[in-house]
């Protein structure tokens, strides 16, 4: 009979460590593959792009963004042959599949409304929601309470369950395909999941530092400034990330509202349509540029946000 | 420096009444102790004073102007919070210079007057540290500091050694007191410990459940407790309470206790009108004495060196005596007691008020010899 082995404090903490380790790699893994895969499908090449079984080797092209960015007309053998020598090496790469440029696509202007209209309505949203937070954090309001779940209760349905109703006030307001009018709609869905959750950030910070301030000469608005939002930066930084997502990866209402003055990225992305059907390469190319600006803005605010999604944990 | 005086001040809460009617004058260059239990009000009274929580109804003069629905920043007093809310995203330098800068102070009298109150609190060399990382008692001086660099009409300071551990409120107390004395300025301090109340404070109010009980210096507040809760409150030990059986004849100069032991009545400055009694008496004001009037069982001894502190279970009930560590006093051995019957308070029961005794110099001389 062997004695069971007892476990010391240390050792146990290493195996979980150890099993915590290989939880976390599992589950990026499986969350990351799918993006490996849009960036690899985006350096194939149309033909690659599209063979099977898929290709994990290949040699990577850069014609799915050349096809991104440009439009293409094809042309017969003897007028290509007619041409002089291709410039460029995107003219070349064109070239190769009996193909001329036009001119550019719509991509980078798709690309620039997503810009204006993610960036804008979560600047709207945090602005908003961050005074509104307060608002409810320090003042007796009458019905607080139910003024919250009212804002709350937005979030309590799939927003697209109103589409119809938002299609027919945009048309009637001549809000539809406007970057005002996307900006207001996104602002909106967001306002509720920023009040709530810079409500909580805010609660956290005790209110006796804006009173100091508001004694040592602060107005309460200068208070709010120059006191509270230092503090509730982190929870700022969390706030905006989450709302930024949201209005950038938005599609439905993307695709029902607009159609191209202020149509965004997402109902583009899907629709370049290549020779003979969707140009996966190209897809797949305006997808990997597309999650590049929200990347980099996590990356650029990674130190505040790792801090206020442990929000509850001990702040001090 | 300035006078401050408030006037029938209330605040309710909805049904709940924080502070109800109070009016009283702190002096200028006095430091003035609210004390009471958590809840009775104090800390509203103060925030009242300092604007950051407006009145019901009753007014706040400062320097007889009034101030009662002026706002933090216009009335020119500083405020000391418990938790010393020094702004975390600014050093020390910073939090001091902070009062300064709102008022647009120039940079270079920001400079000076920093210096100048970090030496006054012995904290230069904290100036560059960020308050994060500080002891408890740094964090006190950063925040005494940010209040006396503006020198203003007052400081208003809400329980302000709450958070320090006991040996550091000892040394806070003692410091705050100096700071006091030096810059002589018109202090108003929150707290519900009685003893940094009595040993800081020129003039003690007491408040219990919104009502102010008591205003006095701490001396007339031991002796002369005007209710019964003050005379509970006040004292370690606090004072014995025994219930008179019957009425008070004020001519007959005897009380008769519950159990039937009768003992001598301090000299009454008015005629008694309730019907019950409460006859008060100090731990110190009863003497162990084998001839003494009231007997009874020593249940217990709290030995400590010069003094000590032995409970007397009696046929009036259970008593307290503080009597010099020498005397002997066994635990389960019968005792007499004698009381300093001068130095006693008697109390309606009914209103909880003490009844006004004579306390003409030769009486209380009496009493001390």
């Amino acid at each position: 009979m062997s004695t069971p082995k007892v476990l010391t404090p240390t050792e146990s903490s290493t195996q979980l460590k150890w099993f915590a380790a290989i939880v976390v790699i599992g589950y990026a893994a499986i969350s990351l593959i799918p993006i490996v895969w849009i960036f690899m499908t985006a350096f194939k090449g149309t033909a690659t792009a599209i063979s099977y079984p898929p290709a994990v080797f290949f040699d990577p092209s850069l014609e799915g963004f050349v096809n991104l960015f440009t439009t293409r007309s094809r042309q017969s053998a003897e007028y290509l042959a007619q041409l002089p020598p291709p410039e460029t090496w995107w003219e070349e790469i064109v070239r190769q599949n009996d193909q001329v440029i036009a001119g550019p696509s719509p991509f980078f202007g798709r690309f620039l409304n997503s810009v204006i209209i993610g960036f804008g309505s979560t600047f709207i949203a945090i602005v908003l929601g961050t005074m509104a937070a307060y608002a409810f954090s320090r003042f007796k309001i009458p019905l607080a309470d139910d003024l919250l779940f009212f804002i709350l209760s937005t979030r309590m349905m799939p927003p697209v369950a109103v589409a119809i109703p938002i299609f027919l006030m945009y048309r009637a307001l001549g809000l539809s395909d406007t970057h005002a009018g996307m900006i207001i709609l996104y602002t909106a869905v967001n306002i509720s999941l920023a009040v709530w959750l810079l409500k909580g950030f805010i609660d956290e910070i005790p209110r006796e530092y804006e009173e100091a301030a508001m004694v040592d000469g602060y107005t309460r608005f200068q208070a709010f400034r120059k006191v509270v939002l230092p503090q509730a930066a982190t929870g700022i930084a969390a706030t905006t990330i989450f709302c930024l997502i949201l209005a950038w990866n938005e599609y439905a209402f993307a695709l029902l509202l607009t159609t191209n003055r202020a149509e965004t990225a997402p109902p583009f992305i899907p629709n370049i349509i290549g020779d003979g059907g969707l140009d996966w390469a190209a897809v797949s190319a305006g997808a990997s540029l597309f999650l590049l600006p929200v990347l980099i803005f996590t990356l650029f605010l990674r130190k505040h946000l790792l801090r206020g999604i442990t929000f509850g944990a001990v702040r001090k | 420096m300035a006078e401050i005086r408030i006037e029938k001040l209330h605040k309710a809460f909805g049904d709940f009444v924080a502070v109800r009617d109070s009016t009283m004058t702190i002096e200028d260059g006095h430091f003035f102790v609210l004390l009471g239990p958590s809840g009775c009000g104090k800390t509203t009274t103060l925030r009242m004073i300092a604007g950051l929580e407006f009145p019901t109804s009753g007014n706040v003069l400062l320097d007889n102007e009034d101030v009662t629905y002026h706002r933090g920043r216009e009335r020119d007093i500083a405020f000391v919070f418990q938790m010393f809310a020094l702004y975390p995203h600014m050093n020390c330098y910073r939090n001091l210079a902070f009062p300064l800068i709102t008022q647009g102070t120039p940079r270079r009298e920001v400079r000076e007057r920093v210096i100048e109150t970090a030496r006054l609190l012995r904290i230069e060399h904290l100036l560059k540290r960020p308050v994060g990382g500080l002891a408890a008692g740094d964090r006190q001086r950063i925040a005494l500091g940010r209040a006396i660099i503006r020198r203003p009409k007052a400081f208003l300071m809400d329980e302000p050694l709450g958070a320090l551990d006991t040996e550091f409120r000892d040394l806070m107390c003692q410091e705050l007191r100096g700071l006091h004395n030096r810059i002589d300025a018109t202090t108003v301090y929150v707290t519900h410990d009685q003893v940094e109340a009595m040993s800081m404070g020129d003039m003690i109010a007491v408040m219990h459940q919104g009502d102010l009980l008591q205003v006095a210096p701490p001396q007339e507040l031991y002796d002369n407790p005007a209710t019964l809760f003050v005379a509970n409150f006040i004292g370690s030990p606090p004072m014995n309470f025994l219930d008179v059986e019957g009425g008070l004849e004020s001519d007959l100069g005897k009380a008769r206790l519950v159990g039937g032991t009768e003992v001598a009545m301090p000299t009454l400055a008015e005629r008694p009108a309730g019907n019950a009694f409460v006859y008060g008496i100090r731990p110190e004001h009863i003497r162990i004495d084998d001839n003494g009037p009231l007997r009874g069982r020593v249940f217990g001894v709290e030995y400590m060196g010069a003094r000590q502190v032995v409970t007397v279970d009696t046929d009036a009930g259970r008593l307290k005596v503080r009597t010099g560590g020498s005397v002997s006093a066994v635990v389960g051995e019968t005792v007499g007691l004698d009381i300093m019957s001068a130095r006693a308070v008697i109390f309606d029961q009914k209103t909880e008020r003490a009844l006004a005794r004579d306390t003409s110099p030769a009486l209380a001389e009496a009493a001390n010899g």
